[in-house]
């Protein structure tokens, strides 16, 4: 035993220091990550247990506030025009993701190198000039689009109305992140070994067969990966219904997306308790989707492999 | 959140509007509630002065540098920083935080009439009584003084108001056969349908999202339609018959299309007012000057007048906008902030400045009864001495007009509620029940009692 320790005591620190120094390299994002994000959302947490009156002060309410976002109509209101934009633009915008990576891959598009750096423009435009931009060009009456209709003697057509704005943020939100989603996809296809689809290629293959049948499965993990990206991102819409209550504003209600409803509570209705409570179900909610999303295209993929 | 137990002072701050005393009403405690009462002497004030002094000023009022210079000439041991931390509910949201943490308030800020209750309900003002404001109390409009203050004490001092007119344009009027401005409301609809038919035009445009405005034309209208009693008290009667009155009127107008309903200060509005969409704007006395901005090429077009009144014979006005200068009541530098937030809105070259360089609409008396201010000829309206209509109708403005605590959420549930319906075309007088709904049931969760 003695001689054991002796032997492997120069190993032992050695362990102990490069411990050391991982934990040292690790600590400033820790701090961050606790300083920046841990604690305020343990504040959160916390003050989402209480309710501030502008008469009568701060009274603990144990889950109260959640016991009413449960009952809000305005919170489900808004969830569910989430679930609709989720069914309706995000597999738009990933097909059509999907599609340009492919295209660009293929190698048959001239200049690809100019049409990816385009197709990713719309990214890098901020999304509060985005949002601006399409405002614009959603316009009633100076809108470009409005104008042509007019030109061509059809009736003008309305963007920016109750109904149809929804449409509208779809609109906006898939010319913003077509690119990054299709730049994800990209970069996955090109990881391919080339070997797979000359093989195929020598078979035969149309490439709209090798597409389907070797690309798209082995980029499968890079599609999920936007897929949740997208939950997420469709959940927490705020940008772009908050720029446009500016220029729409009886179209977007306070409560227009989960995320907006709970900044207005906390600063138009200074309930600074209740959207905290809000937010943490929000939270809890994309969570709960994510995962759901994840376990059943695992199911999916295991399913593929077992009928293999 | 810390929240003092508020004392019989900061409750009852508006008490003196209702009448009602309410000594004794307030849920105790009384450390802090002789702050801004203790008289202070002119000894104190002028030591104070003299003592070299950093204060913080935050304000959206463009280039008030100018009129913070002219303080800083006359105390040059004071110095003041402005900082625009945004506009509107931006520039409250971050006051509040300030306030709540407790650390990084200003000293001064500016703050509109509406949101001043908002402020007193939580002790964040100084009473600025003890610091002479007392003694310029009849140097401002009436109704403006008493939105400023109270039985209580003295919150703010006014800087610039906003007494509501007509603006129009003279010539589609006199296409469509109008040449005189309507002068009751019954006429401003028979206009309204002739320049509708004669030119294409509308009238004017009632937003669908501008709660201060409808608010303004209620106000005219002699609707109250919520009041405080400075405690625990409000009383919400936004659908009273009166109000219904003015909104039938209006659903009468938006049913026949003879008024625009689209939302106002975008491009759209913009264009609508320089291309003659809209033949007029019923707005207020800082309009003219915002409309030579936005139709600089119809200049010579307009003209102004009083608003038409629901009563032949009445003169009668309502406020939509203008703001105030108040001193948070967690300064270290009492004295000096109360001079800066009078100073700036008294001294008669400062509130000069303010009128011909920033053209606010004075709140001061003296200035609305300056030769020099009221006698100017303005080409844009056809050489009308636009400023001495505006100073007339500010003495028309009813007094007794006051606010919630949480104007905030009554103007964003207007735009939920009414200003939907406005801008659907929908019910406007179903949507003044549900406005009624969402504010009493705000104020019963926060905890108020609602008559």
């Amino acid at each position: 035993m003695a001689s054991t320790t002796t032997t492997h005591r120069p190993t032992a620190t050695r362990r102990r220091k490069q411990a050391a120094a991982a934990y040292l390299f690790i600590a400033p994002f820790f701090l961050v990550f606790t300083t920046m994000l841990v604690v305020p959302l343990g504040y959160s947490l916390y003050l989402s247990l209480f309710q501030d009156r502008l008469i009568g002060g701060t009274s603990f309410v144990g889950l109260d506030n959640y016991v009413q976002a449960l009952t809000d109509s305005a919170f489900f209101g808004g969830l569910g025009r989430m679930a609709v934009f989720l069914v309706v633009q995000v597999p738009i915008m990933l097909g059509v993701a999907l599609f340009l990576a492919l295209a660009l891959d293929s190698g048959r598009a001239r200049g690809s190198k100019a049409l990816r750096l385009v197709y990713f423009v719309p990214y890098a435009v901020p999304g509060v000039v985005a949002t601006l931009m399409w405002g614009y060009l959603y316009g009633r009456d100076f809108g470009p689009i409005a104008q042509l209709a007019r030109a061509v003697g059809l009736d003008t057509p309305t963007f920016l109305d109750s109904g149809s704005i929804l449409g509208s943020m779809m609109n906006i939100v898939t010319w913003e992140y077509v690119g990054y989603n299709m730049i994800i996809m990209y970069a996955a296809l090109r990881s391919i070994p080339t070997e797979l689809y000359e093989a195929a290629e020598m078979d035969g293959a149309s490439q709209a067969r090798i597409a389907w049948s070797i690309k798209i499965p082995a980029i499968r993990p890079a599609i999920l990966l936007t897929v949740i990206f997208s939950v997420i991102g469709t959940f927490q819409l705020f940008n772009e219904p908050s720029l446009l209550d500016t220029i729409a504003p009886n179209a977007i209600s306070n409560a227009f997306t989960p995320n907006f409803y709970a900044y207005n509570l906390a600063f138009v209705n200074q309930d600074v308790n209740y959207a905290a409570a809000i937010a943490f179900l929000l939270g809890l909610f994309i969570a709960v989707v994510s995962y759901v999303v994840q376990l059943g295209s695992a199911r999916g993929e295991r399913k593929q492999e077992s009928s293999r | 959140m810390k929240k003092a137990p508020r004392t019989a002072l900061a409750m009852a701050t508006s008490a003196a509007i209702l009448g009602m005393t309410l000594a004794g009403c307030s849920s105790g405690g009384g450390e802090d509630d002789t702050a801004g009462s203790e008289p202070v002497s002119q000894a104190d004030i002028d030591e104070a002065l003299q003592t070299p002094t950093e204060l913080t000023f935050w304000t959206w009022v463009p280039d008030i540098e100018d009129e913070v210079a002219l303080f800083e000439a006359a105390y040059p041991a004071i110095d003041v920083t402005v900082e625009n931390v945004g506009q509107g509910l931006d520039h409250y949201q971050k006051v509040r935080t300030a306030l709540e943490a407790g650390d990084g308030a200003p000293d001064v800020i500016q703050v509109e009439y509406q949101y001043i209750p908002s402020f007193t309900l939580t002790d964040s003002l100084l009473d600025l009584t003890p610091y002479g404001a007392a003694d310029i109390s009849g140097d401002y409009v009436d109704w403006a003084w008493n939105q400023v203050s109270s039985d209580e004490g003295i919150w703010a001092i006014p800087q610039d108001i906003g007494p509501m007119g007509n603006l129009y344009r003279s010539d589609i009027m006199a296409q469509a056969g109008v040449t005189e401005p309507p002068a009751t409301y019954a006429d401003y609809a028979t206009a309204a349908e002739q320049v509708r038919s004669a030119t294409g035009s509308y009238i004017s445009n009632l937003p669908s999202n501008d709660p201060a405005q409808v608010t303004g034309l209620l106000w005219q209208a002699g609707v109250r339609p919520w009041s405080w009693d400075g405690d625990q008290t409000v009383s919400i009667d936004v659908n009273s018959p009166e109000a219904q009155e003015v909104m039938t009127y209006w659903q009468d107008l938006i049913d026949r299309d003879l008024v625009g309903t689209d939302a106002d200060f975008n491009d759209a509005f913009y264009q609508g007012l320089s291309t003659g969409t809209y033949a007029g704007w019923l707005t207020a006395a800082w309009g003219p000057i915002f409309l030579q901005g936005t139709a600089e090429a119809t200049s010579g077009q307009w003209s102004a007048a009083p608003l038409p009144q629901w009563e032949e014979g009445q003169e009668v006005s309502g406020n939509w906008g203008g703001s105030t200068d108040a001193v948070l009541s967690t300064t270290e530098n009492p004295i000096a902030a109360a001079a800066l937030a009078q100073f700036i809105n008294h001294d008669p070259e400062s509130t000069a400045l303010f009128a011909n360089q920033q053209f606010l609409f004075p709140a001061s008396t003296e200035l609305l009864a300056d030769e020099s201010f009221t006698g100017s000829e303005v080409a844009f309206f056809g050489g009308q001495k636009v400023n001495e209509l505006f100073a007339g109708i500010a003495e028309t403005v009813d007094t007794d007009f006051t606010w919630l605590p949480f104007m905030e959420f009554v103007y964003s549930s207007f735009n939920e509620t009414v200003g939907t319906a406005i801008g659907d075309r929908g019910d406007l007088v179903g949507a003044l029940d549900d406005w009624q709904a969402q504010i009493v049931r705000y104020a019963e969760d926060q905890g108020f009692t609602v008559e």
